[in-house]
């Protein structure tokens, strides 16, 4: 029975994003204002296909939050999250600061007593992660200054919702609610023992955990993943990378620390790491699935009875929301000097109310802090001014952006998320080792995929930019940089894996020019047929040069070896293009073909014996000119 | 329109600047092939009737290089050395040459006084040139003054520009 409900719950879930999103998509707006829209029809004041579990399926699907702020951490190093820190703390605890006093003034000068207009101001003070996070990246944003800003701000409410927790029972003016919020059923004994330490005792243990997780990354996770890795087996590397994720989430929550917060900081430490991308591709799908259930259950949790009660009260709750987060925004973002299109994007973007409202009001209800009538009615708020996000963001991208003349380059930026290196090296065995070598000594900047861990725990170890993975993904491809990068090598030990690649790399990366390791003959007609750059038969550089090793060594004249060595391997390339071009269309005139060339390279060894080899060679023949002396 | 083959040849343009602006300047000019050598045959490894063909197609020879050691550089003596072939280019025989023009485009390191009695190049540099006037004229062809740029490590700016122009105004008008 139980399991029952589950699908009938997933059915219509997923239905409904499978119908909604791609429509969103048809009329050019955002797969986020799809699922909230979507949820909002399944929601209890339309179709009513869920109702009551709403609010649980919510709880669930914060975890695609968690995941999200994992994945932001995997793309943030250590360094550029220090190079952000002024934007950070200053930007953000601006932010915060500002729109927590104002909105707390408001509150108060509409009689509310400070403890609560301050909790309130607190709740409304921080924006949606899931949503502006999710609709920048949509529209590939996240790179401009605007986006950038937005996610220093973002990151530092995440980081704020710790004390903000802390103080709420502080606020306490009303007898804690006897509420059956799951919150509260839910204290464990951690946390039972937690509410009755010291203050001190459990900012500790938040320390610790924080360097646990920090050490952990570095010296247990690290070995870890390292040995799965090593199985080979994909499905157990996508359980371990979801292991680590809710095992964090656990440890956090125990403490009473936001779960996304522990897992960024993960994600951090894991930056560095060559499972970076395949840790990313892994949880992507997940990530995606689950922020997706959480819009819908946004949508849904929106009570209509609540606004269709008081429609001018709640809409001038919204409206004023967003006025005033986006005017406090606008004059953070001048201050700070954004072009004023980013500005409006930075602004516009944050203005909404977010997830941590839901949590942080629901929490205030059950701790005494705020009454349940003003809560109901702020979280309807907060939950349609997130509706309202990617509609104001469309506005703003369609209506206002084109009126400003001071428009930020799409380029002007280069985007710290992602490897930026100019060339993908895929595989990095006895064969791509030497371009890898040969291109590092130019100091040039790569990226390499490789597949044997013991490969890529070598390459990191003297330094090179090396990372796990099974190079035929794209969206591995992709995390590697494949929007950036100019040129893909592929230097691969297996005909199928460097056949699809091509294929996956011509069909989503069409701008990357690729230079292949062919693997025998009929591969390299194969692959110049399917029209790469560059392609060389694995064997054509050595075997020529022990040939040539072999003329000398048998007494021909190391210059003249080098010639006669030239003029086959320009002979034979001739023939490799000419043949390629024919294998396809008749495998009869190939046969023909090659025996055609073969008489051909004959020809040209008798030509050798008669010392006209090669067209050079007549330069250094001398019988002409004695032959025009003798005449005179 | 008589069409102008420049025979280019600098193992390190990504070191000159003068030859580096000279070829920007022309390369593109309509009449005008700009043949890169060491650019075209890395390993030295020239393609003898590729070279011949590109010389029968063109009635106005350029040879455009650095001075190195009061001569050409390696490259453009084994492009002499192969492609000038006897009984091709000149002897009794070699005559498919014959009405054409060469003219040398040369950059030197030192200054036109270098190239006096006085300068420590005694000699002037069309004095360093004669074995090429000799190989043109060998193979029937009119060695033409050759247009040199003095001084190339301090050329820059407006003279390197003015420079420039001068080369792209003979390829045009002559």
């Amino acid at each position: 029975m139980a399991f029952e409900s589950l699908f009938v719950s997933a059915f219509v879930y997923l239905l409904t994003a499978v119908i909604c999103v791609p429509l969103a998509k048809r009329l050019g707006l955002s797969s986020v204002l799809g699922y909230l829209v979507a949820g909002f029809v399944i929601g209890p004041f339309v179709l009513g296909l869920v109702g009551e579990e709403g609010a649980d399926v919510m709880h669930f699907a914060e975890f695609g939050v968690v995941l999200m702020l994992f994945l932001i951490g995997l793309e943030l190093r250590p360094a550029l999250l220090w190079r952000l820190r002024g934007p950070i703390l200053g930007l953000g605890g601006a932010q915060v600061g500002i729109t927590m006093v104002a909105i707390g003034a408001i509150g108060m000068s509409f009689g509310l007593g400070w403890q609560v207009a301050l909790a309130v101001g607190m709740a409304l003070a921080l924006s949606s992660t899931a949503i502006v996070l999710q609709s920048l990246q949509e529209k590939n944003l996240t790179k401009s200054s605007g986006g950038q800003s937005a996610f220093s701000v973002l990151l530092f409410q995440d980081i704020a919702v710790i004390p903000m927790l802390a103080v709420f029972p502080m606020l306490a003016t009303l007898a804690p609610a006897v509420s059956n919020d799951h919150r509260v059923e839910e204290v464990g004994p951690v946390q039972d023992w937690l509410a009755h330490q010291p203050g001190w005792m459990a900012t500790l243990l938040v320390f610790a955990a924080v360097i646990f997780i920090i050490l952990a990354g570095k010296y247990l996770f690290q070995p870890i993943l390292n040995i799965v890795a090593k199985t080979r087996v994909r499905e157990t590397f996508v359980a371990l990378a979801l292991l680590l994720v809710i095992g964090i989430a656990l440890l956090m929550s125990m403490l009473g620390v936001s779960p996304a917060l522990g897992t960024f900081l993960a994600g951090v430490v894991l930056a560095d790491s060559q499972y970076r991308h395949e840790l990313e591709a892994d949880l992507e799908p997940f990530k995606g699935l689950l922020l997706g259930v959480f819009f819908i259950s946004v949508g849904a949790s929106i009570d209509f009875s609540l606004i269709a009660a008081k429609p001018n009260l709640v809409a001038a709750l919204v409206v004023g929301l967003m006025v005033l987060k986006a005017a406090i925004l606008f004059g953070l973002g001048t201050l700070t000097k954004l072009l004023l299109d980013q500005r409006m994007l930075f602004s516009l973007s944050l203005a909404q109310g977010g997830e941590f409202a839901f949590v942080l009001l629901g929490f205030g209800v059950a701790e005494g802090v705020v009454g349940g009538e003003v809560a109901q009615m702020l979280i309807a708020s907060v939950a349609l001014s997130m509706v309202l996000t990617p509609l104001v963001l469309i506005l703003e991208e369609k209506v206002i952006r084109p009126r400003f003349g001071t428009r930020e380059s799409d380029d002007r930026e280069p985007d710290p998320m992602e490897e930026d290196a100019p060339v993908i090296l895929a595989g990095f065995g006895r064969f791509g080792n030497f371009v890898g070598r040969l291109l590092r000594s130019q100091k040039i900047e790569m990226t390499v995929i490789d597949s044997d861990p013991d490969h890529v725990d070598f390459l990191r170890r003297i330094g090179i930019k090396a990372f796990y993975g099974d190079v035929n993904r794209h969206d591995l491809l992709e995390a590697a940089g494949a929007y950036k990068a100019k040129i893909l090598i592929i230097t691969l030990s297996n005909q199928e894996d460097t056949d699809s690649l091509i294929e996956t790399a011509q069909k989503h990366f069409p701008h990357l020019k690729l230079m292949v390791r062919a693997l025998e003959r009929p591969h390299q007609y194969k692959t110049l047929e399917a029209g790469v750059d560059y392609c060389i038969h694995q064997h054509a550089g050595s075997a020529t040069e022990l040939g040539k090793a072999a003329l000398v060594l048998l007494g021909v004249r190391a210059h003249r070896a080098e010639r006669v060595t030239k003029a086959f391997r320009k002979h034979d390339l001739e023939s490799v293009r000419l043949a390629a071009k024919k294998t396809h269309k008749d495998k009869k005139a190939y046969i023909s073909h090659v025996r055609e060339r073969l008489n051909d390279m004959e020809r040209q060894f008798e030509e050798d014996q008669q010392d006209r080899q090669t067209p050079i060679d007549q330069a250094w023949d001398t019988q002409s000119v004695k032959n025009d002396i003798l005449k005179k | 329109m008589e069409k102008t083959l420049i025979l280019f040849t600098h193992p390190a343009l990504e070191k000159s600047k003068v030859h580096r602006a000279l070829k920007e300047g022309v390369e593109n000019l309509e009449g005008v092939t700009f043949h890169d050598l060491y650019e075209e045959y890395p390993d030295f490894y020239i393609d003898v009737q590729r070279e011949q063909a590109l010389l029968l197609e063109h009635s106005k020879i350029i040879w455009q290089h650095p001075l190195y050691w009061y001569s050409v550089p390696a490259l453009m003596k084994e492009w002499i050395d192969v492609v000038l072939q006897h009984g091709w280019a000149y002897g009794s025989d070699g005559t498919v040459l014959e009405g054409k023009t060469v003219k040398s485009v040369i950059s030197t390191g030192g200054s036109e006084k270098a190239y006096c009695p006085q300068g420590h190049n005694y000699y002037p540099v069309e004095e360093f040139l004669r074995p090429l006037e000799r190989t043109a004229v060998l193979c029937r062809m009119e060695y033409l003054e050759p247009m040199i740029f003095y001084g190339a490590f301090q050329l820059d700016g407006d003279a390197l520009s003015s420079a420039v122009d001068r080369y792209r105004k003979y390829l045009q008008t002559s």
